[in-house]
């Protein structure tokens, strides 16, 4: 028995670090490929317009996002250059807006459902009688709080 | 003591758990940059009980046409005359109920703000630029009465004190101050923008 007790005091056992960078790269690149922009492709051209009186949005996950603008040079052929609509990673038509922000709100947390905010990214271009038909959609569907989404800077240049 | 084998051994074993807690730092604080914009309640879709009765005064019309231009209170106006005339319009002050309008106090025009509505129709061919443009004059003529009221108040501007309400990182302490004064505010000059249908020819 007298093996086990000839361990001399104060010799701690090294450890072996040679393999922490692997690891740590490992975890990196883990992160890397699986985190998502969850800014789905955009299809539609989308330069909005500017203005001053902004307020920030905060709370992502509080968001539901409908792009507007004329399809982008690759779907022109398919879908014409006249504004469309954009959800999620598809084109829709005006009359499917409400049932998609009915699929979305459900998939929230109960909590959040009440507070949902529709963000509109519409390119400046657009005509305001698309504009007004999601409008209409979304009062059918009880989804008041909208945001129009807009860069910062002052509004008399969109004019130009 | 003499040395004898140099520098001892820096013992790294712990080096693993910071560069853990690094990694999870900037995976917790990595926030994709937050849109802005416009934000505007719309108005139900059912429509009220009983009609209310607004005199006409009390209105503020502004109608875009499909090429852009205003026509204000039946008159046609450049875009950069909105501002002032909607502040104008909103703090007359005609019954003299108000004690913080600076206005005319013309008779023809709002009797007080909490009464005073603008209301706006748009073209279905109105570029979506030129009414966000309209848009945002109409919210910075209420952001204007609202910051000077606030500056008189409070020694602060209106839209700094909502944005620091609204920021969910303001400590509760600061936002419940904030609360009451934001809300006295937006009392003053309630925001009635409202958004008829439009009209399709």
């Amino acid at each position: 028995m007298a093996k086990f007790t000839k361990k001399k005091d104060g010799d701690l056992p090294a450890v072996s670090t040679a393999s922490l960078p692997d690891i740590v790269f490992m975890l990196l690149f883990f992160f890397m490929t699986v985190t998502t922009m969850k800014d789905s492709s955009l299809m539609v051209a989308n330069t909005l317009p500017n203005a001053s009186e902004i307020k920030k949005l905060e709370k992502k996950d509080r968001v539901i996002y409908i792009y507007v603008g004329t399809p982008t040079q690759e779907y022109q052929k398919v879908f014409g250059t006249e504004p469309k609509i954009q959800l999620n990673d598809k084109f829709a038509n005006v009359d499917e807006v409400g049932s998609f922000i009915l699929a979305e709100r459900a998939k929230k947390p109960q909590e959040l459902q009440n507070v949902l905010t529709t963000a509109l990214k519409v390119d400046k271009d657009a005509n305001m009688g698309l504009i007004t038909d999601i409008k209409q959609q979304l009062r059918e569907v009880n989804a008041l709080k909208v945001n129009y989404t807009t860069y910062e800077g002052d509004a008399f240049n969109n004019l130009q | 003591m003499p040395r004898r084998k140099g520098a001892p051994e820096v013992n790294a074993g712990s080096m693993a758990d910071i560069a853990f807690l690094l990694l999870i730092f900037f995976l917790v604080t990595t926030t994709i940059e937050t849109d802005a914009g416009l934000d505007r309640m719309l108005p139900p879709i059912e429509p009220p009980d009983q009609d209310v009765v607004i005199k006409q005064k009390n209105i503020f019309t502004v109608n875009i046409n499909k090429n852009g231009q205003l026509l204000v209170e039946d008159n046609l106006m450049e875009m950069k005359d909105l501002r002032k005339a909607a502040t104008a319009f909103l703090e007359n002050g005609a019954d003299g109920t108000c004690t913080y309008c600076k206005g005319k106090k013309d008779p023809s025009s709002s009797d007080n703000p909490t009464k005073a509505i603008i209301s706006l129709k748009n073209d279905r061919e109105t570029k979506y630029s030129t009414y966000i443009t309209v848009q945002n004059e109409l919210v910075g003529a209420y952001n204007d009465l609202r910051n000077r009221e606030a500056q008189r108040l409070y020694g602060k501007d209106f839209t700094d004190m909502e944005a620091d309400y609204l920021d969910p990182e303001t400590p509760s302490s600061i936002r419940d101050d904030l609360k009451d004064k934001v809300k006295r505010i937006q009392d003053m000059f309630p925001q009635k923008l409202s958004e008829a249908e439009t009209t399709t020819n």
